[in-house]
């Protein structure tokens, strides 16, 4: 008795998705909520803390939504494993929160006979109540009470009413039987389901007479947007709106983060001495924190856009909408935003994967995505077409620089398709996991909830990819300055260093490919981010200040590298995976190592396949 | 194997009502209930076998008894459908919808192909 009044009451939250139970969560707990992973799996443990008007403090744990305690995904493991209190490293709850949307019930209710089966005390929150009176849907809550035998509570999450009747009642079941009953629940066979759906429609029928008022927004919403040309169109539309916020919006505020930690650099270095603690601190640490900060913007701009359309109701319908189209080169449907959200930067599109439940889906966006042309590769593409390709109008109007880039995009975007589909054959074969999708009722998203979820996305990127990143950009630093340069030497610094050496040792293999050893130098600090390959260049040409002034590298370039050596490096940069960023977030994504290091092989083999071919061609051509 | 699935049944309106058919082979506008969910076409190209693919989609509430509705359907080859399944919309795709058999009770929008 004396340890169950002491510790913290544990109580978890499972439903359906899109019953609205991450808005109950955070009405429960407010700001007081911790996200991490759970052990050994990438599925995100929500974690928040409430005090009791009692004065007793209760944990919640947000589970992931699902249909049935018979796990088809990692999250739904996750909640199944947790309810049941089989989940490493995670205690059992002591009592369970049976969350309902209560104008959709009939789902639930099977998924709550399955959750009295387990035998923990549970509590079912009937959330959206709001939406079902307006609709004059009408539940008998005393009976329903005592069919399932469990107390009912109605809530209204997103104005957060009915919550402290559910602590209450919460507060009254952890104090009195906190020991729970015995677990009766193993998978259910099919013909056990008919019998819980019978007994679903049994339970809806006595106690729950059907709306009055039913909604007719969604459907109406859905006759225009999952028109089939004129959904896909308007689909399209808000595609193109999305990613021009991304860059236009996003531009200006990282500008100003990375001109903040260059006057942080600046001013570091002016008043350190000159060696290497301030090397370290301003082209190690500052310019590393830089490299994960300057994301940011981005990432939020692009979050924005995604948790709007969630909320609203709007992914599942795009996802319908494309899955025909990413289905022919065996992707999901559901890949098309990450993909998408790919051009600005694979950083996000990789961490926009989440939205895919089944593994080999995510993982195979996830393994196509740094193939989209992002805005990193833009520096490196305009320095090389700006410095080879001439100025010129083909075909009466087309501009010969534009049509360059243009094919460089879509070079990017066909090998995506063509890696998807061969990961497909190859790897998966046969396994299309089936595709059954609720389509939620759309709904007014609540400006803050958007906030709070876009606040969480920062944290987490800042978190998790800062952990990976900055260490990855600390240690590109090392390899470029260590060992320093002799006194009196006269090439520049960056030839003596590891990265240097790594460099004129990696020349020889890819001299087949038209590199020569300044190229291969700059391609190892280049891993840091793809556009500092184009500062790295400035080094070794000693031209100074490259990011600033591309016109004067684009002029020594032209004089230094033949047109085929140019097309080969555009060639490289089309595949290479020349951005540990990107291969960090693979790892925490994940959670293995084995992905990027599947991702670095393939990428780099068919980089260099890619460039072998383009330079000997261009070779032939007479570009040598 | 593919092609037959997703192919509609060229039914005439006339005789839509009380046909039994395929949920792969309906149509929007197509209504009725559902009067039987199998598990048998197609073995091991589900990715997920038979009877796992018919416990998930009666875990969906594609159970017998429940009314149905076809309401959209995607622009290449007809492929996925939203249907309204109670109160419900769900999407799935045509291949998946196979062994779930409706008793139509109208289709007006059926359509000579």
């Amino acid at each position: 008795m004396s340890e169950t009044l002491t510790r913290p009451a544990r109580v978890a939250l499972v439903g359906n998705p899109n019953s609205g139970k991450t808005a109950l969560f955070n009405a429960l707990t407010g700001s007081r909520q911790k996200v991490a992973n759970y052990a050994g799996v990438t599925v995100e443990r929500k974690e928040g803390h409430l005090t009791t008007a009692g004065g007793r403090a209760i944990s919640v744990l947000d589970l992931p939504g699902t249909y049935s305690l018979r796990a088809r995904s990692p999250d739904e493991a996750v909640t199944r494993d947790a309810v049941l209190g089989k989940l490493a490293g995670e205690q059992a709850p002591d009592v369970l929160v049976a969350v309902a949307d209560a104008t959709n019930l009939r789902l639930v209710l099977r998924l709550i006979l399955e959750l009295k089966a387990v035998g923990r005390p549970m509590v079912l929150a009937l959330n959206m109540f709001d939406i079902a009176q307006r609709q004059g849907l009408r539940i008998d809550l005393e009976g329903l009470q005592r069919e399932l035998g469990c107390p009912i509570v109605t809530t209204v999450a997103t104005r957060r009413r009915g919550i402290a009747e559910l602590v209450a009642e919460v507060d009254t079941l952890a104090r009195t039987d906190m020991a729970g009953g015995q677990n009766r629940w193993r998978e259910p066979t099919a013909a056990e389901i008919r019998e819980a759906h019978r007994e679903a429609q049994r339970l809806l029928k006595a106690y729950v007479r059907p709306p009055e008022r039913p909604d007719t927004f969604t459907g109406k919403i859905d006759g225009v947007l999952l028109h089939p040309v004129g959904g896909l169109a308007i689909l399209l539309g808000l595609l193109f709106v999305m990613f021009q916020a991304v860059f236009s919006w996003a531009t200006p505020p990282a500008d100003a983060i990375e001109a903040a930690f260059g006057a942080l650099g600046g001013l570091a270095a002016d008043n350190l001495p000159d060696g290497w603690l301030q090397s370290f601190l301003v082209d190690g640490l500052i310019a590393g924190l830089g490299a994960v900060m300057v994301f940011l913007p981005q990432i939020l701009v692009l979050f924005f856009f995604i948790i709007l359309l969630e909320d609203f109701g709007y992914m599942a319908r795009a996802a319908f909408l494309m899955d025909r189209i990413m289905g022919g080169a065996g992707l999901h449907g559901r890949a098309f935003i990450p993909l998408l959200s790919s051009f600005a930067c694979a950083i996000p599109g990789i961490m926009a994967t989440r939205v895919i439940d089944n593994k080999r889906d995510r993982l195979t966006t996830i393994l196509v995505a740094p193939l989209m042309t992002c805005s990193a590769r833009i520096p490196v593409y305009t320095l090389i077409i700006a410095a080879f390709i001439p100025n010129q109008t083909v075909g009466g109007f087309l501009n010969l620089q534009g049509l360059v880039m243009f094919g460089l995009y879509a070079a990017g975007i066909f090998s995506a398709l063509l890696v998807s589909f061969l990961t497909r054959r190859i790897f998966w074969r046969g396994a299309v996991e089936p595709f059954l999708m609720e389509l939620p009722t759309y709904k007014v998203p609540s400006a803050e909830s958007v906030f709070r979820n876009l606040l969480l996305r920062a944290r987490i990127f800042m978190s998790r990819a800062g952990r990976i990143i900055l260490p990855l950009n600390i240690i590109v630093w090392f390899l470029s300055v260590f060992p320093a340069p002799p006194p009196g030497a006269t090439a520049p610094a960056i030839d003596y260093s590891l990265a240097g050496r790594l460099g004129h040792a990696l020349a020889p293999l890819l001299a087949p490919i038209g590199f020569n050893w300044q190229m291969t130098v700059a391609l190892i600090p280049g891993f840091a981010a793809r556009e500092v390959a184009v500062a790295a260049l400035g080094t070794v040409y000693a031209v100074g200040n490259a990011e600033a002034d591309p016109g004067a590298l684009a002029t020594t370039l032209s004089q230094h590298w033949s047109l085929a050596t140019a097309l080969s490096f555009l060639a490289w940069y089309v595949f290479a995976p020349q951005c540990v960023s990107t291969l960090g977030v693979v790892k925490r994504e994940t959670n293995s190592w084995l992905w990027p290091a599947v991702m670095f092989v393939y990428m780099t083999s068919a980089a260099y396949l890619a460039s072998f071919i383009v330079y000997r061609v261009a070779v032939a051509l007479g570009g040598g | 194997m593919l092609a037959e699935a997703i192919a509609p049944a060229a039914t005439p309106a006339a005789d839509a009502e009380g046909q039994l058919v395929r949920l792969s082979q309906t149509r929007p506008g197509d209504a009725g209930v559902i009067v039987d969910v199998r598990a048998e076409s197609h073995p091991g190209d589900h990715g997920v076998g038979l009877e796992e693919l018919q416990r998930r989609l009666l875990e969906f509430g594609f159970v017998e008894g429940a009314e149905l509705e076809v309401l959209h359907e995607g622009a290449i080859r007809r492929d996925p459908i939203a249907v309204r399944l109670d109160n419900m919309r769900i999407a799935l795709r045509r291949r998946d919808a196979e062994d779930v058999w409706v008793l139509l009770a109208r289709g007006p929008t059926r359509r000579a192909q």
